[in-house]
């Protein structure tokens, strides 16, 4: 997996690729850690995000739930595979996707 | 059928990722993912609740025939059933909704059969999914 994250005034845009699984989504967890104090707007660019497992489901939550008090948080360009996954654990209803 | 007998820890996961995916080479992304998400679910729940503070092995039966993928994982760890665990509410915000629980809930989801049985000190979890 590989995340970029790339910050203009109070926006931060994560850039996802590869595998968000039991192994790679702890490293997800610690970024986000350090890096969400100040944002009002959090973007998921996820359209090289190839797998998601519930490990990566639960980081996304988590700032899901972090964002819900300090801005809002959008996912954007999830691929047919990863969608589906956001349909079945109802996760399209709780997170914003583009 | 193949098999792959291996220690139960999260960092074996991409070995049993890769044993799965040498049996279905040629089988289209989505389904791939689908199994091996099925995979990683029930083989990260074994690695970290089956034998507690203990070590121990897990195997992995993998086989198709007749359109339908069986997988069947072995343990000597505590009986523990999971398909007992009650499924999450996926229809609760995202404030009510509790980080985990949605592991074996995505696995029944995703594959066309799961069963659980104990049998001779074993944890045994058969998935199925037509391919």
């Amino acid at each position: 997996m590989t995340i970029n994250k790339t910050r203009e005034n109070e926006t931060l845009t994560v850039t996802i690729e590869g595998r968000l699984d039991t192994t790679t989504a702890p490293q997800l967890e610690a970024e986000l850690k350090s890096s969400l104090d100040d944002i009002k707007k959090l973007v998921f660019d996820i359209k090289d995000l190839e797998y998601i497992s519930s490990a990566g489901l639960r980081v996304l939550l988590s700032a899901q739930k972090v964002m819900n008090k300090q801005g809002n948080m959008v996912v954007k360009g999830a691929n047919e595979s990863v969608m589906e996954i956001f349909e079945v654990t109802g996760f399209v209803d709780i997170l914003n996707i583009e | 059928m193949p098999r792959l007998e291996i220690e139960a820890k999260t960092e074996n996961l991409e070995k049993v990722n890769d044993f799965i995916a040498e049996v279905l080479i040629g089988c289209p992304m989505k389904l791939l993912m689908q199994i091996d998400l099925a995979v990683e679910e029930i083989f990260v729940n074994i690695a970290s609740y089956a034998y507690k503070d203990k070590t121990g092995n897990v195997s992995v039966d993998c086989d198709i025939k007749d359109g339908l993928l069986t997988m069947v994982f072995e343990d000597g760890g505590e009986m523990f059933d999971p398909l007992k665990k009650t499924d999450p509410d996926i229809s609760a915000s995202a404030e009510e909704r509790e980080i985990g629980g949605l592991g074996i809930f995505l696995t029944k989801k995703l594959m066309d059969e799961v069963n659980y049985e104990y049998k001779n000190g074993k944890n045994i979890l058969t998935l199925i999914k037509k391919i």
